[in-house]
């Protein structure tokens, strides 16, 4: 046993401490005795105690009171109260009050036996839970945050002093970042990390759809609105709502955005019962906020209500040191999704994706991996594989912006402006490639 | 004078070979030299008319307060049905890391559980219990493993799985806190 089980016994009657002591004792617990309530509580102040066996009835406090008082100290022992006489209104009264059962007095030596145990077995298993929980914990971290530059310990550095807080957070950095990432690190750092943690991308959604999309529907709100829906804030209910492309919102959107944020109630579309929902917001974007408050796309009292604390994310090409292992992550997780064995990157291709400017940050590097894993031969990435690596031997003299530019419009053309089957095409998702249309001011004519 | 053998005190009648098979088991397992004793207990003053059973707490404190004081164990012998004020009875009871231990064949009897008398099980059953206790004594704690004697036993039948000797680790552990006793001359 990794620690000894600690067992308080709290009897006025020495008899039975001594027989219970010499009892436990033998079973190998940590076993010590207390003559009163008051004494008992004065242990517990000092000392944390696994199982407390208290007699109900003690001159002074008996043991009913002293397990209440046991709770306003916040300690959570399992409390098994005993007593000589049997009465029922005093062991529902127990029960009632939280505890874990109740004995007559005097026991089965085998009934103890099998008492003790299974209140052991609650502690252990309550033990091994926690220790699951923070195990689960640290993996969404390990996982998915790569990199040890001086620039995203800095964000970590934030993400955790932000965590435990309830305030709202903004993150900012370009496309492909990892912003979501960022998102769901503080979620799961936080108190709320048993509760979801709901995502919308708000760029992706019309006004209405958006308008839907978070705050619900009534049955019959709208044109196929056959059922009742809970909205993105409901579901968010204990948890944290992660809204995207929160500069993409339209100013009517801001408003209710605003309200709901002031009051944390809203009303479903279509409703008129006032609904109401504890959640954390994190937003995120690529634009700049302030300057959108400036010329006044944006409102001002809402961006004052959600920038309570700003993580900045760095582009990939600030924190170039984090390719290697970034690479190698990647190659990991598509070999293993792949079920193939585990290869490596030519140096020469290394080095490339090292001097590569990468305007599609970490998700444009991840792609690349992963196509590179597709067509590559199996042992290692080569920098044929890459698509720069491609360019690079073409010599081409177009810039990247440019190709990126003629690519995309290309694709989009191909499958007559579908954005769905675009971003498919082009293996980013569709907010990535209004981003990109956005950023060349592509037009369907075009 | 070193304290070098262990006592059993006959506190009623037991028979001659049983006491020898005893005093057998209990060289075999703690390679002390075993001397017995009869002893005439006033039980009576230890009988608790509303249970019809004996305090054994009282015996015990009366076993060590007639113990040789130069044996190292004592171990006291009865027919009597014993209990703790805590439990309805007991099979046996001990000073865990102390001098004496008691140890009871009344609950152990066959026919106490509406099924036919068996003496060769009962004194199988009472030399376990006894060893056991005996083990307490030693400072041994009880044994997870299931045919370990120090292995905790509630029912007879428990008593019934488990063989009348150590596992490997109690055994290891015993011979550590002999060490220790011999050592500090306790």
């Amino acid at each position: 046993m990794a620690k000894k089980i600690s067992i308080l016994i709290v009897d006025d009657e020495e008899s039975v401490r001594d027989s219970l002591y010499n009892w436990f004792i033998d079973d190998g617990y940590a076993v010590e005795c207390a003559e009163s309530a008051k004494k008992a509580l004065s242990m517990l102040e000092a000392k944390d105690f696994d199982i407390i066996l208290a007699d109900i009835k003690m001159p002074g406090m008996d043991g009913l009171e002293m397990h209440k008082r046991i709770k306003t100290l916040n300690k959570e022992p399992i409390f098994i109260v005993m007593t000589a006489f049997a009465s029922v209104d005093t062991a529902v009264q127990a029960l009632k009050n939280g505890a874990y059962d109740y004995v007559t007095k005097p026991f089965d030596p085998d009934d103890l036996s099998h008492l003790i145990r299974n209140a052991t077995t609650q502690i252990v298993l309550k033990a091994e839970n926690e220790h699951l929980k923070n195990k689960i914990s640290s993996l969404v971290d390990v996982e998915d945050l790569i990199g040890e530059s001086e620039a995203l310990s800095k964000v970590l550095k934030e993400v955790e002093s932000v965590a435990q807080s309830n305030s709202s957070v903004i993150i900012t950095g370009e496309s492909g970042t990892g912003k979501e990432l960022i998102a769901r690190a503080i979620h799961a750092n936080s108190s709320r990390k048993y509760f979801p943690l709901i995502s919308v991308h708000c760029g992706a959604l019309t006004e209405s759809l958006l308008e839907s999309e978070l705050f619900g529907h009534e049955k019959g709100a709208f044109t196929g609105a056959t059922f009742n829906r809970k909205g993105r804030f409901e579901m968010a209910d204990g948890g944290t709502i992660f809204l995207d492309e929160i500069a993409t919102i339209s100013p009517k959107m801001q408003i209710e955005l605003l309200r709901v944020l002031e009051s944390k109630t809203f009303v479903r579309v279509g409703g008129n019962k006032e609904i109401s929902s504890d959640f954390r917001v994190i937003c995120a974007t690529n634009r700049d906020l302030k300057s959108m408050v400036k010329n006044g796309t944006f409102r001002e009292d809402l961006y004052y209500r959600l920038n309570v604390v700003n993580i900045k994310i760095p582009p990939l090409r600030e924190r170039i040191e984090d390719i290697p292992r970034l690479v190698n992550h990647f190659i990991k997780k598509y070999c293993t999704s792949m079920s193939r064995d585990l290869i490596s990157i030519e140096p020469a291709a290394l080095k490339h994706l090292e001097e590569f400017e990468f305007p599609g940050n970490v998700r444009e590097l991840e792609n690349m991996i992963e196509r590179a894993i597709v067509i590559g031969n199996g042992k290692e990435i080569r920098l044929k594989d890459l698509p720069m690596g491609k360019e690079v031997a073409n010599s081409s003299i177009e810039s990247l912006d440019d190709l990126e530019k003629k690519h995309i419009s290309m694709i989009l053309n191909k499958y007559g402006w579908n954005i769905s089957r675009s971003a498919k095409a082009l293996n980013v998702d569709r907010v990535t490639l209004y981003n990109k249309i956005k950023k060349f001011d592509l037009k369907l004519d075009e | 004078m070193e304290k070098e053998y262990i006592t059993i005190i006959s506190g009623g009648h037991f028979e001659k070979n049983v006491l020898r098979v005893i005093s057998e088991d209990i060289i075999r397992e703690f390679h002390y030299p075993v001397i017995q004793q009869v002893y005439s207990f006033d039980l009576s003053c230890y009988y608790h008319p509303g249970r019809r059973q004996y305090d054994a707490n009282g015996i015990l404190k009366e076993v060590l307060e007639i113990s040789p004081p130069d044996s190292i164990k004592s171990i006291g012998l009865f027919r009597v049905d014993l209990f703790i004020p805590i439990l309805t009875y007991i099979f046996g009871q001990a000073f865990l890391d102390g001098n004496t231990g008691i140890a009871s064949l009344f609950r152990l009897k066959n026919e106490l559980y509406g099924l036919e008398q068996n003496n060769p099980l009962l004194i199988d059953r009472f030399r376990k219990v006894i060893i056991h206790e005996l083990g307490h004594t030693f400072g041994l704690i009880h044994c997870p493993y299931p045919n370990c004697v120090m292995r905790s036993s509630t029912y007879v039948e428990d008593l019934d799985q488990k063989k009348n000797c150590f596992c490997k680790n109690c055994r290891e552990e015993l011979n550590r806190k002999r060490g220790l006793e011999l050592m500090t001359g306790r």
